[in-house]
């Protein structure tokens, strides 16, 4: 097992004495299947973008595939960026284009300026795009527009995007979060399988427990921008639960006693 | 408490009516306007128009040419709004939060934008009648300087309606600021820009006619020479010309906007 991602004392302070993030350090291996848990405002968001530089960390090392990211360059991380898929909660498509240029749009990075303004793709890009919808069962939607599509579709059309990057890793920020329980499991289904016949490594943010627990190698719980637990599914307590949500919990305790009863 | 906010509510109501009824008194009485006498004279408005503005078979022999100036105003109005449109755009790319380049440059195009949007076309056209007298040149600039403002203005929030969500998950997949720009960002608002444009050429279309009795070119002269020479027939003519075109270009855009929504 080697190692893709390890994070080193990274910190974030949006405001002088206010921690986003302090002092986060843990590392993934590849093909990992990994989980970031806990409650609204606990810096789940944060952490996840702190590791492609969408939110610049204010000190600390990300060290991914054996470079630091954020000793990179414009250039650099670009080409960094490349590697990293990213899935978001509200899809984050351009609704106007259809279903088949947005997942070609996760070529754009490997493009020069001219070829990118253009929407220049090649014969062998397209046909990669056709053929991971089909894979996600998108084949019939393809030339539609995207606002044309359910949640669950658009949340598809999302992953498609970043599987055509040829990432390491996917970055996940709460994918489930606007879907109802059957989109959700066809979403966490696919983000599963992918992660296992393209061995592709998964940092996902969920709210929720069981889904966690169901599909997750190993779970990191953050509460206050502070990492508080770390391991395998069966070692998250109930205990355990309770101090990553803090008093928000209820339902959660519930999930968990469910697991444990079956 | 709770009470005297609404006691201060209705005192700040109150006194703003009475400050508006002080204006207007006041203007009154500094121009010597004679109320009763303005409203009085309306009647006697209407019975003149109906008994000279009137298009007559004579006046219908200048058809082509006031068709001629029409055309040359129209021509003109879409010229200017659609090279403000371009420029704007770029200005719009660099002053929308989400697209802009730096902070300092996005803060300058902004203001730029906002000094151009300020100042209304009669007075562009009467500050460039000193650089280009009176000749269609002042009419085209006036209009271009005026729809850039604006549409400035108006693609900045275009933009910013959009939202930066697409954005954000292009620079996550490494894509370049141009790439973004033209993948994500124009084919998301160009729809609402062209509503703009529209937008901008139908008050442009207006405003030309009356920029045109200023610069001495184009539909507004040609109503303002048959006017002072008593030509009323010819001038009234003008007018329904000027209305039909506006009702045209109105159902036009109108149509167009069906389309692209
Ligand atoms: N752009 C920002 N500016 C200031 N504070 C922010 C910003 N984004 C997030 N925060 C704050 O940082 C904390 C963590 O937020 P976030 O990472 O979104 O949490 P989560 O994703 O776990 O809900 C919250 O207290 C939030 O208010
Ligand atoms: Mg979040």
């Amino acid at each position: 097992m080697t190692t893709l991602l390890e994070l080193k004392n990274v910190s974030k302070y949006y405001s002088k004495d206010i921690a986003a993030l302090s002092n986060i350090h843990f590392s993934i291996e590849e093909g990992e299947f990994v989980s970031v848990i806990g409650p609204s405002g606990a810096g789940k968001s944060t952490l996840l973008r702190c590791i492609n530089r969408m939110i610049e960390a204010s000190s600390g090392e990300v060290v991914f595939n054996g470079t630091n990211i954020r000793k990179l360059g414009r250039k650099g991380l670009r080409e960094t960026r490349t590697q990293i898929g990213m899935i978001f909660q509200h899809y984050n498509l351009v609704t106007r284009l259809t279903v088949i240029e947005n997942v070609l749009h996760g070529r754009l990075g490997y493009k020069s300026a001219v070829a990118g303004m253009l929407g220049i793709y090649s014969q062998e890009e397209k046909q990669q795009a056709i053929r991971l919808l089909e894979e996600l069962g998108l084949s019939q939607h393809m030339y539609k527009r995207v606002d044309q599509l359910s949640g669950g579709q658009k949340q598809r059309v999302g992953i498609a995007r970043a599987l055509i990057q040829n990432p390491k890793m996917l970055l996940c920020d709460e994918p489930i979060a606007s879907l109802d329980p059957g989109s959700s499991k066809i979403i966490m289904d696919h983000i599963k399988n992918i992660s296992a016949s393209y061995k592709i490594t998964c940092l996902v943010n969920l709210h929720q427990v069981d889904v966690a627990l169901k599909y997750s190698d190993r779970i990191i719980g953050v509460n206050k921008g502070e990492v508080v637990f770390n391991g395998k599914p069966s070692e998250l307590t109930t205990d355990m639960i309770h101090k990553i949500y803090g008093s928000e919990t209820g339902d959660l305790i519930f999930e968990a006693g469910e697991r444990n009863a079956g | 408490m709770q009470v005297d906010i609404f006691l201060k509510k209705k005192l700040h109501n109150l006194s703003f009516i009475l400050l508006l009824g002080t204006a207007v008194l006041g203007a009154i009485i500094l121009t010597e306007y004679d109320v009763a006498k303005g409203f009085s004279s309306v009647p006697a408005a209407i019975q003149w128009a109906l008994s000279n503005f009137y298009p007559d078979s004579e006046s219908m022999e200048k058809f082509p040419d006031i068709f001629e100036k029409l055309v040359e105003t129209v021509l003109i109005s879409v010229a200017a709004t659609t090279s403000g449109a371009a420029l704007a755009l770029l200005f719009a790319i660099a002053g929308s939060s989400t697209t802009q380049f730096n902070r300092f440059l996005g803060q300058v195009s902004r203001t730029i934008a906002t000094v151009f949007r300020n100042i209304d076309m009669a007075v562009w056209s009467m500050i460039l009648l000193f650089s280009f007298g009176q000749s269609a040149f002042t009419g085209y600039f006036a209009l271009f300087f005026g729809s850039f403002g604006f549409l400035t203005r108006a693609f900045i929030e275009s933009i910013d309606e959009v939202g930066d969500s697409s954005v954000e998950a292009l620079r996550a997949t490494g894509a370049g600021y141009f790439s973004i720009i033209f993948q994500s960002v124009i084919p998301s608002s160009i729809s609402q820009m062209i509503s703009w444009i529209l937008f901008m050429i139908e008050t442009n279309i207006r405003s030309a006619t009356l920029i045109g009795i200023l610069t001495g070119t184009g539909i507004g002269f040609a109503f303002s020479m048959y006017y002072k020479s008593l030509d009323y027939n010819a001038a009234s003519l003008v007018v329904l010309v000027i209305v039909a075109a506006i009702f045209i270009i109105e159902w036009v855009s109108n149509y167009v906007r069906r389309v692209i929504l």
